[in-house]
């Protein structure tokens, strides 16, 4: 394939499906994708647009270089990728897929449409373990930027959830 | 130096110093929520004195990138405020600091989402929303310790008569940000004061604490007059590019 100067709408669809299947680095049942991290594909000049979580997500450097090799493998060299700031990133971009699939690996997802409420607030979600509502914030920052630390006073077991940002 | 950028070195290293203070508290923090927070606070931080060092080396046009302005500047070329780079002391000392920074750089960011500079814009938007987790968190753990023993009271009082001396330079403006604000591209710090006040005061009153008046407010690191500490401070971060000039991973 030679240096494309833009994609077409086949391609575009192709780069997506591909992207599906990039796992992010910290939570690998996700795709980049259903957490909304990969924000579209521009057409020309072609590139496809990431965006950060949070500012000083260490993981941001490896969802970059693991969305170069599923590009460079898929024979998309000449695909950029670009890391955009703006809109910021919200949980609100987190697809149903990627939703359930936090659910079952243990992670409670946050509540749709919940980013822009206040974080003072922040009701008690469902244990992903039990489905018990009996839950509390154990701490605001838990083992990634992007998750708090909670547990069930059903269950008693320690939960992440993903932060309402 | 262009004013653009003079503005950007003091966003960018106040959020850098903080971040780098934050991070000595990694594996010694009172318990292991604690260390996950402030290790959380201080990611945040250095990622979004990345993006704001990132901005000013291409506003500088010298070739300088994020990490080449934090790793080869001495203190005298630091345009933080004094107040990032004092240390941590204990706890309640950590934790007065960042209510006070936080409260500010809040305030700040809110505003700055509306700067006629795009890029300053989308920075603020981002950066935002971490910070209000910052202050939020800070702002509980002032009156947990307030509102605590007998101890962690005096604790909590004696860290905020501290800081309270560093308060009023977060907020002073001098021409560079004057003309700035001017342009909308900076805001009017000294107009956020009352917000800061009337939060801090709020605070204060949950936690049982009465607000330190301290008549004699100390300055200087907006122009680099900067306390030892950060010399200490820049001997510790700065020590890899220091000894292997041009290391890469």
């Amino acid at each position: 394939m030679g240096a494309a100067a833009s994609l077409d709408a086949a391609a575009t669809a192709r780069i997506m499906t591909i992207l599906g299947e990039v796992p992010d680095p910290e939570i690998p049942v996700v795709s980049v994708v259903d957490l909304g991290i990969v924000r579209g594909v521009r057409l020309a000049p072609p590139a496809v647009l990431i965006t950060p979580t949070y500012t000083g997500c260490p993981a941001t450097l490896v969802i970059e270089a693991s969305v170069r090799s599923a590009l460079d493998a898929a024979g998309f060299g000449e695909v950029a990728v670009e890391t955009v700031l703006s809109p910021p990133w919200t949980t609100d971009w987190i697809s149903d897929a990627g939703r359930a699939q936090l659910r079952d690996y243990g992670i409670a997802p946050p509540p749709k449409g919940s980013a822009a409420r206040s974080l003072k607030g922040d009701e008690p979600v469902e244990c992903p373990h039990c489905g018990s509502a009996d839950t509390q914030e154990v701490s605001r920052f838990g083992s990634t930027p992007c998750k708090a630390l909670w547990r069930c006073r059903s269950c008693q077991e320690p939960f992440d959830r993903f932060k309402c940002h | 130096m262009s004013g653009l950028f003079q503005y950007l070195l003091r966003l960018g290293d106040d959020s850098l110093i903080l971040g780098q203070r934050l991070s000595e508290w990694c594996g010694h923090s009172p318990t292991i929520e604690v260390d996950l927070s402030l290790s959380n606070l201080g990611l945040d931080l250095i990622g979004q004195a990345t993006l704001l060092l990132g901005y000013a080396g291409e506003v500088e046009g010298k070739g300088r990138d994020a990490d080449r302005l934090a790793f080869h500047r001495d203190a005298l070329q630091f345009r933080n405020c004094l107040l990032v780079e004092q240390p941590n002391g204990d706890f309640a000392q950590t934790i007065a600091r960042q209510f006070l920074f936080s409260t500010y750089s809040h305030a700040l960011f809110q505003k700055l989402t509306g700067s006629t500079d795009a890029r300053i814009a989308e920075i603020a938007a981002k950066a935002v929303k971490e910070v209000a987790y910052h202050a939020d968190l800070a702002a509980d753990w002032v009156v947990r310790l307030g509102d605590g023993t007998e101890e962690s009271h005096r604790r909590m009082a004696e860290g905020l008569d501290w800081f309270w001396r560093f308060v009023d330079e977060m907020f002073e403006m001098d021409e560079v940000e004057r003309s700035l604000a001017e342009s909308g591209v900076a805001v009017d710090k000294a107009a956020l004061r009352p917000q800061f006040d009337e939060k801090v005061s709020s605070v204060l009153a949950a936690a049982t604490l009465q607000p330190a008046a301290y008549p004699y407010p100390i300055k200087g690191g907006r122009v680099g007059h900067h306390s030892e500490h950060l010399g200490h401070l820049l001997a510790q971060m700065q020590y890899l590019q220091r000894t292997y000039p041009d290391a890469v991973w």
